[in-house]
């Protein structure tokens, strides 16, 4: 080609496109434009740590500045996933300290990240700067203590809901004198007190600083000192929202936040003594963004809040919110985006909390833009369900949790099927679905037909045989992922579906009918799918095919069986006879 | 308004898959295989499965063999592992006013326990706890006071709680409700103590 471009001009171009489609598409176009794009591509997620080895990533990718990794099932959040199953980031963190000395971000979401892992991060990138640990666990305060002390150039810190062994609040005081580069930190998640004296001094040499989201642990009369000290916090979470009722901590708590005018979003609230909340009324018409879901507040107060929050784009609560303050959200809230109601108390029969489809169905009438739903009720109905369906077919992501398994619609005593696959049919763009209630075979048909952009869907105690899984494996054009749990699904329509399994990232099923046999014919036939089985009583070898498996988890990948397998996991590997020979006797 | 019924497709006619062509079957020719049919996995069977004995918490039924009481989970609602879908995060963090955690002090024991009374359907069910909790310690006594040693009702142990008006109250006379309410801490007094208290 006499006339192409010079290769840094592409880069240039290239600089413009962010977004991984793109970028992967561009790799396409042809062999001069993979080399160039590789050179320059910045940032990789990896949505599963085991459909690719860092090696891979490294040999492709030679200069990467931003790195996203992804590694337990989902259905790990419900204690699904036995301890030792793997997601060790470790061989992640080593190979990139040789490969990425520029690396500046680390995002990893449901990984197992030791406190070796963090010291290695903290000593071997000069310009780090953000650590996001979604969901992770197996460090210690200690890793943080090392991040704070090594990371010079740290913007970001998020552990969100990460589980983190608390050794001590020690670990904040370790971030140097020099230290003013902190944009973000989020320690939400953490048990212990820190020195406050450590937090104010951090809080006041950081003049980025945009996001602080405390602990329980720093107490209400402290807020106001921080809030002065940042009067520029976008998203501010409290600790424990409670102190013995004095007008002047409560004077200087209104008038700090009210000095805040760029603050968006509103977090934490434990323990709230309601006396202090008006204190924060004065934000309330600028936030966007506001999160309950930890608050024991009851209904009147929560709806004295967002009755003032016109701008709420997002809102997590719990269900003390009741219908009444669903309503009330329905007629303040304009710009609603994303609705997500927690239970509070999910495993009494009767909650004393007057919530039910009701609510949801308001907030979807009165709310034109809302797209995200998470709701956890105890009744609903196939007309409820229509009435969403009608009403917001904008819809991108819905998730319902009808708290008793297995329960019909409460009016008729029907299944949920029809009122599912309204959704399905009215709401074109769903990406994400979770099923719950009394389900036929008939929904999935539904949802095989209709859910042609629904890339992930989660099932429990659903369908009535095979037909169920082979409605959904067979259509659903865009599914990447698929899990499920207690279904009676087997042997047939996975193996009749088996060309979909590489098409998707994962699928999980736990407690349904799959057998071993189908499990080994499947590994034989796909050799680019990891066909892992999850047993933990062990079986015997002379009934092992018609066994049925506990758990199974089956994954697309370019980097083989893993290596890293526990002795509960069994795969179809070239070490079969061995391990079969070799297992301990039950 | 229900959906309108699906148009088979070239991949999506589920309706008309004929499963028995495609069926694949493992094992010699001509052998046949005892398949297991698709059965529901109702919620029901899941927690027989998982749980064992249930203990109705309005009533007090907790009458009964000890191993059966402490075998199966004695909550409000039935427990499946990871239903309803919550993040233990988030559990930790659900509302403490259905827990209720009292120390329990046995005469003699060098450490205290605490127990959860909501987490119980009655007086039986709470005594076998005990035993088994403090077992190593009652066999323990045993040895060293060669005596025998039955349940904790029947032994050297009185089981008696504070109330909240500061009053030492022996286990029984109230409903276990009641109990549950006005108890703030337990102890399993030597009954030669309590003979003693009687008498002075």
């Amino acid at each position: 080609m006499a006339y192409s471009f010079p290769d840094d001009v592409l880069e240039h171009v290239f600089s413009f496109i962010t977004s991984d489609k793109d970028r992967n598409a561009v790799s396409l176009v042809c062999k001069s434009w993979y080399e160039i794009e590789r050179w320059c591509r910045r940032r990789i997620f990896v949505g599963n740590c085991y459909a690719v080895s860092p090696g891979i990533v490294i040999r492709r990718f030679p200069d990467v500045r931003s790195v996203e990794l992804k590694g337990k099932p989902h259905f790990a959040d419900f204690n699904l996933v036995p301890d030792g199953w793997g997601g060790y980031v470790y061989p992640w963190i080593a190979e990139f300290s040789r490969a990425y000395p520029w690396l500046e971000e680390i995002r990893l979401k449901r990984m197992v990240v030791s406190d070796e892992s963090l010291e290695l991060i903290s000593k071997s990138f000069k310009s780090f700067r953000v650590l996001v640990l979604s969901s992770c666990e197996g460090f210690s305060t200690d890793g943080l203590a090392a991040i704070a002390a090594n990371c010079r150039n740290l913007r970001e810190l998020d552990l969100r809901e990460s589980e983190i062994e608390d050794l001590s609040g020690h670990w904040l005081s370790h971030f140097p004198d020099t230290f003013t580069s902190l944009e973000s930190i989020n320690m939400a998640c953490l048990g212990s007190e820190v020195s406050f004296s450590a937090l104010e001094c951090l809080v006041a040499r950081s003049p980025n600083l945009k996001t602080l989201r405390l602990n329980r642990a720093v107490p209400l009369d402290k807020l106001s000192t921080l809030l002065r000290l940042a009067p520029q916090l976008v998203e501010f979470g409290t600790g424990a929202y409670s102190a013995e009722i004095r007008p002047d901590t409560y004077s200087r708590l209104a008038e700090a936040f009210s000095c805040c005018k760029k603050l968006k979003g509103l977090s934490g609230f434990w323990d709230v003594v309601p006396s202090y909340l008006p204190a924060v009324y004065s934000v309330c018409s600028r936030l966007t963004s506001l999160n309950l879901s930890y608050s024991p507040m009851r209904s009147p107060d929560i709806t004295k809040i967002i009755s003032q929050c016109h701008n709420l784009q997002r809102l997590w609560v719990l269900d003390y919110i009741e219908d009444v303050g669903l309503n009330a959200l329905a007629l303040s809230c304009k710009d609603l985006q994303e609705l997500r109601v927690f239970p509070s108390d999910p495993y009494v029969v009767d909650a004393n909390v007057s919530l039910t489809e009701q609510g949801l169905v308001s907030v979807c009438k009165g709310c034109p833009k809302l797209q995200s739903v998470l709701y956890f009720c105890r009744q609903m109905s196939n007309s409820a369900l229509f009435a969403i369906a009608r009403n917001r077919p904008n819809l991108t992501c819905f998730r319902l949790c009808i708290i008793e398994a297995q329960a019909p619609d409460y009016l008729t005593f029907e299944p949920l099927d029809a009122g599912f696959g309204a959704i399905v049919e009215h709401c074109k763009d769903l990406r994400r679905l979770s099923l719950s209630g009394f389900l036929t075979d008939r929904v999935f048909e539904y949802i095989g037909t209709h859910a042609n952009r629904l890339e992930m869907l989660s099932i429990a105690f659903a369908g009535d045989s095979d037909l169920g899984l082979h409605h959904v494996l067979s259509g659903c054009d865009s599914l990447r992922k698929l899990e499920i749990r207690d279904c009676p699904f087997g042997d047939k329509a996975l193996l009749a579906n088996v060309a979909k399994l590489e098409t998707m990232r994962s699928l999980w099923m736990s407690s349904c009918s799959v057998s071993f046999g189908a499990c080994k014919l499947l590994s034989q036939m796909m050799p680019r799918l990891n066909v892992e089985v999850i047993d933990e009583q062990g079986y015997s070898d002379a009934e092992a095919d018609s066994c049925l498996v506990e758990k199974l988890y089956i994954y697309r990948t370019v980097a083989g069986p893993r290596i890293d397998m526990p002795d509960f996991i069994w795969t179809m590997d070239q070490d079969r006879a061995y391990r079969l020979r070799n297992r301990p006797s039950s | 308004m229900p959906p309108s019924t699906s148009e088979s497709t070239a991949t999506g006619g589920g309706n008309s898959l004929d499963f028995d062509e495609i069926e694949l079957t493992l094992g010699l020719p001509g052998e046949s295989r005892d398949k297991k049919s698709g059965t529901k996995r109702h919620f029901a069977d899941v927690i027989d499965l998982k749980l064992g004995s249930f203990v109705d918490p309005e009533t007090d039924k907790s009458g009964g063999d000890c191993s059966d009481l402490i075998a199966g989970k004695p909550r409000s609602k039935e427990r499946v592992v990871g239903w309803p879908p919550l993040r233990s995060y988030r559990k930790n963090y659900t509302m403490k006013s259905n827990c209720k955690y009292v120390k329990v002090a046995v005469d003699g024991a060098p450490y205290l326990r605490k127990v959860d009374l909501q987490s119980y359907g009655g007086y039986q069910q709470l005594l076998c706890v005990f035993e088994e909790m403090f077992s190593c310690f009652m066999i323990r006594n045993v040895l060293i006071e060669k005596k025998m040693m039955n349940t904790v009702s029947r032994s050297e142990h009185v089981p008696t709680y504070e109330d909240k008006d500061g009053d030492w109250m022996l286990f029984g006379d109230v409903p276990w409700k009641m109990f549950v309410e006005t108890c703030t801490r337990i102890r399993l007094m030597k009954s030669s103590e309590a003979i003693n208290q009687l008498t002075n």
